[in-house]
């Protein structure tokens, strides 16, 4: 509009230019407002993060020292050791990270092929059975963690189990069964939110993309695994981000089915209790909140180093695809 | 899998083999959900009318009617005053999150320079603000010392809101309006780390909107700020609808409200008394989105 103006009229320039230079100011401050408001809560997200690797490489002198905010003066890693010896913490990861790829990628198998026959597969009644779906967003896990809980610990699968094992139900609280058996079919944590985000983004892709394969000879199962994943990759990839990092910080599922293992969201919340035991160099630190604190940070940092690793990796993927995801429908 | 497609699909039309494969690719989820959701939920509904009592031998269950609901509404010290707290709350962040997402998601939009940076930033909340990190984060004793100590870091935690609560009050603003912003701005980063998947939603939804609107408007003279309300804001209604509920569910996930039910569940075994709450709990929850679906939906803007 403005270059249209500037060639016709060119007995208007003068005028045009303060005008232009008015519109310009306002877009100046406009972004320096923006910058400072997306600069603030950008501080405001990673002030946590920044300040625990503060403390984290702080030394106990240090703690009480007024002089010292962020950097501090004498440098250790005697936190970290700690930490990491409470939290028995390599195994603990190994651990972590084998329980979360499992549930994440038979979270994300099951639901892709939920979603899709929601979405493309209409069969009687698949519209009442996604009103279940639904219905599985909106209940509260509590409501249903007793019932799973007494479920899972006398596991007798309609009294199938009882005949192989001599009237005997499993337990299989303690391993790591039902997490197995809650994504192989679809039912783990968020498991319905991930469903939705498939159905809706395979309602997205167009319906003659899977015409004209099925007129090239391809069966509904071809279809699927050939044509409609590859171009579902950004739904896979937002789906299975959510379901690892929710897996990994989830302690509502972990505490209730594994109780000794060790795994990192079960190691957090006993590390306090572990903490104040700990005994250093012949002396309990238990009778120094602050540095029982301080260690405690350093532990929460080596819990979400690894997501935040992962995350600087794939944020670049993550970012663009939800745009395309079409959560939007 | 090629030979069971020619064994059951020999004489069958395009439609019928998709309904076939339909069901068949749902069926792991229907296992699931009857295993682990209808059966629990049921059972659930049968533990909460009744009195269990659990010995070496098993469990007895009796039928005692609505004895755990009158129980937990009325002689349990805490579960009135958990619920009411955690609704209140719900109440007083959705819409908080909800409008400050969207102001987000629209700043984001914008083109400036370190846009990706600034996104992968505030996308950070969706893997540092859930679930145990989120507990532990509370209780850090360093941190809120800091926070306390304006000399240091927090000093727009007591200040800012302060100085902001001045002007609005001389500027004639309603008292407890100035109380609901400067509590917002005290509780900021509660609701930016809360925010960070509603900010998504809205950012998907904003970038389906057809950029020929906005050159049609702008052409005929609208302000960045007319275009908002007029173009942005209509279009993205629906995704409003969908992050008032994803917020008011997620508020749910993890509260006082659930760590009550559990205690009462797993530290007294009075698992009767537990899952009367958690219905008690789910029905308020589902009252609270139906109400608020209605109000919204009347006013929700579709294309179609």
């Amino acid at each position: 509009m403005l270059l249209n103006r500037w060639f016709t009229a060119e007995s208007r320039k003068q005028r045009l230019a303060r005008f232009l230079s008015l519109e310009s100011w306002k877009r100046g401050i406009w972004s320096i407002v923006r910058l400072v408001l997306i600069a603030g809560l950008s501080f405001i997200i990673l002030y946590p993060i920044l300040q625990k690797i503060a403390t984290a490489i702080k030394d106990k002198a240090d703690l009480y020292s007024p002089i010292v905010v962020w950097v501090p003066e004498n440098y250790t890693l005697s936190n970290f050791r700690y930490a990491m010896q409470i939290m028995d913490y390599w195994e603990t990861l190994l651990n972590t990270f084998s329980l979360s790829a499992t549930t994440t990628i038979l979270t994300a198998a099951s639901c892709a092929l939920a979603g899709y026959a929601f979405a493309r597969l209409k069969f009687k009644g698949s519209g009442l059975l996604f009103a279940g779906v639904v219905l599985t967003i909106l209940v509260p896990p509590t409501t249903i963690l007793i019932p799973i809980y007494m479920n899972l610990k006398d596991f007798t699968l309609m009294g199938l189990i009882p005949l192989f094992t001599g009237g005997k139900p499993v337990n299989l609280l303690n391993s790591y069964w039902p997490f197995i058996l809650t994504s192989i079919t679809a039912n783990s944590l968020k498991a319905g939110l991930y469903i939705f985000i498939f159905r809706q983004f395979f309602r997205g892709i167009p319906k003659e993309v899977e015409e004209a394969a099925y007129i090239d000879g391809a069966s509904v199962g071809t279809t699927f695994l050939r044509i409609m994943l590859p171009n579902a990759m950004p739904a896979i990839i937002t789906v299975t981000l959510f379901s690892f990092v929710w897996q990994w910080n989830d302690s509502f599922f972990t505490t209730t089915y594994l109780t000794s293992s060790k795994v990192m969201s079960l190691m957090l919340t006993s590390l306090p209790y572990n903490l104040r035991i700990m005994v250093v160099d012949g002396v309990e630190v238990g009778d120094d909140p602050f540095y029982l604190s301080m260690v405690q940070d350093t532990g929460i940092l080596l819990a979400i180093l690894p997501l935040i690793i992962i995350y600087l990796f794939v944020q670049r993927y993550f970012v663009e695809s939800i745009e395309r995801t079409g959560i939007v429908g | 899998m090629r030979s069971l497609a020619k064994l059951g699909m020999k004489q069958r039309t395009y439609a019928q083999q998709k309904s076939f494969w339909g069901f068949v690719y749902v069926l792991p989820w229907l296992i699931g959900f009857i295993f682990f959701f209808l059966i629990p939920l049921a059972a659930s509904l049968r533990y909460s009318l009744s009195d269990i009592e659990a010995n070496a031998s098993g469990m007895n269950i009796t039928f005692i009617g609505f004895a755990n609901y009158v129980e937990a509404l009325t002689v349990n010290t805490s579960f009135n005053r958990t619920l009411t707290t955690a609704i209140s709350n719900m109440v007083v962040n959705v819409p908080l999150i909800v409008i400050f997402s969207l102001f987000l998601a629209v700043l984001l939009n914008q083109k400036f320079i370190g846009r990706s940076v600034a996104r992968s930033i505030f996308f950070l909340p969706v893997i540092l603000a859930s679930g145990v990190i989120a507990n532990l984060e509370a209780e850090s004793l360093v941190q809120a010392v800091a926070q306390q100590n304006p000399e240091t870091s927090g000093f727009f935690h007591t200040f800012g809101s302060f100085e902001l609560q001045r002007i609005m009050l001389q500027s004639g603003v309603n008292e407890s309006i100035v109380a609901y912003l400067t509590g917002a701005v005290d509780r900021i980063y509660e609701i930016v780390s809360q925010s960070g998947v509603q900010i998504l939603i809205f950012l998907a939804g904003i970038q389906t909107i057809s950029p020929q609107l906005y050159e049609a408007s702008k052409m005929e003279g609208a302000t960045g700020y007319e275009a908002f309300w007029k173009i942005t804001f209509p279009m993205v209604s629906p995704l409003i609808l969908v992050n008032i509920i994803y917020t008011i569910i997620d508020s749910f996930a993890m509260n006082d409200m659930t760590d009550l039910i559990i205690a009462t569940g797993f530290n007294n075994f009075d698992f009767g008394l537990s899952s009367a709450m958690a219905w008690l709990y789910f029905i308020s929850i589902v009252v609270i989105l139906a109400i608020s679906t209605y109000f919204v939906s009347k006013r929700v803007f579709y294309q179609e």
